[in-house]
C-alpha cells in the first residue's frame, strides 16, 4: 500500500447528525486503481463517509484528492476534480429520460468527442440501457436504474467511483452481474471505492476493505484476509 | 365524422412537427394583430382582453419556469411585475422625451425587466443558500415589501397611484412579446441549462452529484423568471394607463399560481392554456360580480380533484418540443416495434 501513491485519504473523518454522532474519528487511504470496499450493518456510517467526500454533508476532520483537500471545495465541483458517486437508492431523475439522464452528468465537460466516446463505452457495457433510450428513468425495473446510475458516474467522467449499495433491492442474478460489472469498470483503470451490506460479493471482488461498527473502523485488510477472519465470518458472512 | 376529426387531428400532427410553421404563425399573427388595432376590426375591449391574454401568458410561462420546472415555490411574482411596471411608467413618463415615445417603449419595458431581475437577484441569492421551501417564505414577504414600499414613496404617488403614461401597449407589442418570452423560455427549457433546471425538481442532491451547479441554476432560472415579470409589468402598466400598488399584491400573486396550476406544471403549452382559459373565463363570468370570486377557486378544486396536475402537466405539446427529441423518439419507436425485446 505504502509503496502506491495515495489517491484519496481520508483522515480522523467526523460526522454528525445533530447529536448522534455517526462516523467517529475513521481514516483510510485508497489507491489509485484499487478497489476498497466498507462493510458494515445497517448505522455503521458507511453512507455518512461516502457523503462527506462528495461534499453533500458537513463533516470534521480533513479529506483530501489527488492532494487537494476537499472540506472548502462544493459538491459539484469535487465532481469535476474526478469523484463521481452513485447514491444509495440510484438518485434517478425519474421524469427524464435515460439519455438526458446520461447527459447530465456531462455537465461539467466541454470536450464533446470524448463524451461521444464514453456515451459509446457506457452503451456496450449496459446494452439494456441503449435499448430504453427515451424511456423516462422512473419507468426502468431496478436492475435498470442500477446500471443508469453506474453509466451515469461513467460519463461524469471521473477517476474515481463511490458506489453506495449498488446490490441493494436486486435479486441475486442481478446482484452478480452488477460486481462483474464493478470489476470489468476497475479493470479498465477506475478507482473504486465501495460501499456494501454484502460483504461476501464485496471482499470477493476489492483489494482491500474496512469493516465499520458504529462508526468505528474495528478491522482492516486486504479482501482475502477479512474474508479469512473469523470475526467477520461470523458477523457478515454467516459462519 | 370521426374521419374529419381524424384528418384534422392527422393534419395538426403533421404542422406541429414541422418547424417551417413557426415564422409563419409568428407572421400571421403580428399581421392580423397589426390589422386588427389599425382598422378597427376588433373592438377596443377585446382588444383589452387579448392585451391581458398577452401579459398573462408572459406571467404564467415565467412563473412556471421556477414553479413547474424547478420544482421550486415563488409566491412573489406580482412584486416583481410591479417594479417592472413602475420602472416602465417612471421612464415613459419622467425620463424620455415625449415625442420619441413611440420608438423608446421597447427599451421601457426592457428596463422595465432589467429592474425586475436585479431585484430577483439581490432575494435569490441569499434564498437559495439553503435547500428547502425557505422561498416560498422569501418570496411572499418580498411581494408585501414592493408594495408596502410602493405604498410610501410619495414620489411615484404612494398608494394614490402613478398615472400618466400614455397607451404604448398595442396588440402588435404584446403579441411581439409574448411569442418572444415563450420562444425564449422553451428555448431555455430544452437547452442543458434546462436539464440542470429539472434535475433540481427531481432530486437536488442527486444533481449535485452530477456536477451541476445547483446554487448557480437555480438563481438563473430565477432571475429570468423575474425578468419576464418585469416585462409583463411594464406592458400592463401601458395598457391600463395607470398603476398602483394595491394592484400588484398577494391576489395578483396567487392569479399567476392558479393560471400556472392550472394549465399544469412544467409545459409550455399548458402555460399558455392556463392563462387564456382563466383571462376570458373571468371576463365572461363578469356579469356574476363578487360571485365569480366564489366560481373560480370552486372550478380550481374540481381541478385538483379531477385532474391533480392541471391540464397539461408535466406533458408538452409537439409544437413546442425540439425536432431531434421527436425524431429520436419515433426512430426509437420503430425500432422497438420491429424487434420488440424480451422486456425485464
Amino acid at each position: 500500500m505504502s509503496a502506491k501513491e495515495k489517491l484519496l485519504s481520508v483522515s480522523n473523518l467526523n460526522v454528525a447528525y445533530g447529536n448522534i454522532n455517526a462516523v467517529h474519528g475513521v481514516s483510510f487511504d485508497v489507491a489509485a486503481g484499487e478497489i476498497v470496499a466498507l462493510i458494515g450493518a445497517n448505522g455503521a456510517g458507511k453512507s455518512s463517509i461516502l457523503r462527506s467526500i462528495s461534499g453533500i454533508i458537513p463533516y470534521s476532520g480533513s479529506i483530501s484528492y489527488k492532494g487537494k483537500d476537499l472540506k472548502q471545495t462544493a459538491a459539484d465541483f469535487i465532481v469535476a476534480l474526478g469523484i463521481a458517486q452513485v447514491p444509495e437508492g440510484r438518485g434517478i431523475f425519474g421524469n427524464l429520460t435515460v439519455m438526458e439522464n446520461l447527459k447530465l452528468a456531462t455537465w461539467h465537460r466541454q470536450d464533446k468527442e470524448n463524451i461521444a466516446r464514453d456515451f459509446d463505452r457506457v452503451f456496450t457495457l449496459f446494452p439494456r440501457l441503449a435499448e430504453r433510450k427515451h424511456q423516462l428513468g422512473g419507468m426502468l425495473s431496478g436492475g435498470e436504474q442500477q446500471m443508469l446510475a453506474v453509466g451515469r458516474a461513467l460519463m461524469s467522467d471521473a477517476d474515481t467511483l463511490l458506489l453506495d449499495e449498488p446490490s441493494m433491492g436486486l435479486s441475486p442474478v442481478l446482484v452478480r452481474e452488477i460486481f462483474r460489472i464493478i470489476a470489468e469498470i476497475n479493470k479498465a483503470g477506475k478507482t473504486i471505492l465501495l460501499v456494501e451490506q454484502n460483504a461476501n460479493m464485496s471482499l470477493h471482488i476489492a483489494q482491500r476493505g474496512y469493516v465499520l461498527e458504529t462508526g468505528r473502523i474495528v478491522l482492516s485488510g486486504t479482501g482475502q484476509e477479512l474474508m479469512g477472519n473469523p470475526r467477520v465470518k461470523e458477523a457478515y458472512l454467516g459462519g | 365524422m370521426a374521419d374529419f376529426y381524424k384528418n384534422i387531428l392527422e393534419r395538426w400532427q403533421n404542422i406541429s412537427t414541422h418547424r417551417f410553421f413557426w415564422p409563419v404563425f409568428f407572421a400571421a399573427g403580428l399581421a392580423f394583430s397589426i390589422v386588427a388595432s389599425a382598422f378597427d376590426i376588433l373592438d377596443l375591449y377585446l382588444q383589452l382582453i387579448l392585451i391581458y391574454v398577452g401579459i398573462n401568458i408572459i406571467l404564467t410561462v415565467s412563473l412556471n419556469l421556477v414553479n413547474g420546472y424547478m420544482g421550486e415555490f415563488s409566491i412573489g411574482h406580482a412584486g416583481f411585475m410591479a417594479i417592472g411596471a413602475y420602472t416602465a411608467s417612471l421612464l415613459t413618463v419622467n425620463v424620455f422625451p415625449a415625442g420619441a415615445l413611440n420608438y423608446l417603449f421597447p427599451l421601457a419595458i426592457i428596463a422595465g425587466g432589467v429592474a425586475a431581475s436585479v431585484i430577483g437577484l439581490i432575494v435569490a441569492i441569499p434564498s437559495f443558500k439553503t435547500r428547502g421551501d425557505y422561498l416560498a417564505i422569501v418570496t411572499l414577504a418580498f411581494g408585501m415589501i414592493v408594495k408596502s414600499g410602493l405604498e410610501n414613496i410619495e414620489v411615484i404617488g404612494g398608494p394614490r397611484g402613478f398615472l400618466g403614461m400614455s397607451k404604448l401597449t398595442t396588440l402588435p407589442w404584446v403579441f411581439f412579446w409574448t411569442v418572444l418570452s415563450v420562444w425564449i423560455i422553451r428555448n431555455l427549457v430544452y437547452s442543458k441549462f434546462g436539464r440542470g433546471v429539472l434535475s433540481i425538481r427531481e432530486d437536488e442532491i442527486a444533481s449535485d452529484l452530477m456536477s451541476v451547479n445547483t446554487r448557480q441554476v437555480k438563481i438563473i432560472a430565477f432571475v429570468v423568471s423575474s425578468f419576464f415579470a418585469g416585462v409583463a409589468g411594464g406592458l400592463f402598466a401601458h395598457a391600463l394607463q395607470f398603476i398602483n400598488p394595491r394592484m400588484f399584491d398577494i391576489i395578483k400573486s396567487t392569479d399567476i399560481l392558479i393560471m400556472v396550476y392550472l394549465g399544469g406544471i412544467a409545459s409550455i403549452a399548458g402555460s399558455i392554456i392556463g392563462a387564456v382559459i382563466y383571462t376570458i373565463l373571468l371576463e365572461i363570468l363578469r356579469p356574476l360580480g363578487i360571485w365569480r370570486m366564489v366560481l373560480m377557486p370552486l372550478m380550481l378544486v374540481l381541478l385538483m380533484i379531477y385532474r391533480p396536475r392541471g391540464i397539461m402537466g408535466m406533458r408538452e405539446a409537439r409544437f413546442f418540443v425540439p425536432l431531434r427529441d421527436l425524431l429520436a423518439a419515433k426512430l426509437w419507436k420503430q425500432k422497438n416495434k420491429e424487434a420488440p425485446d424480451a422486456s425485464a
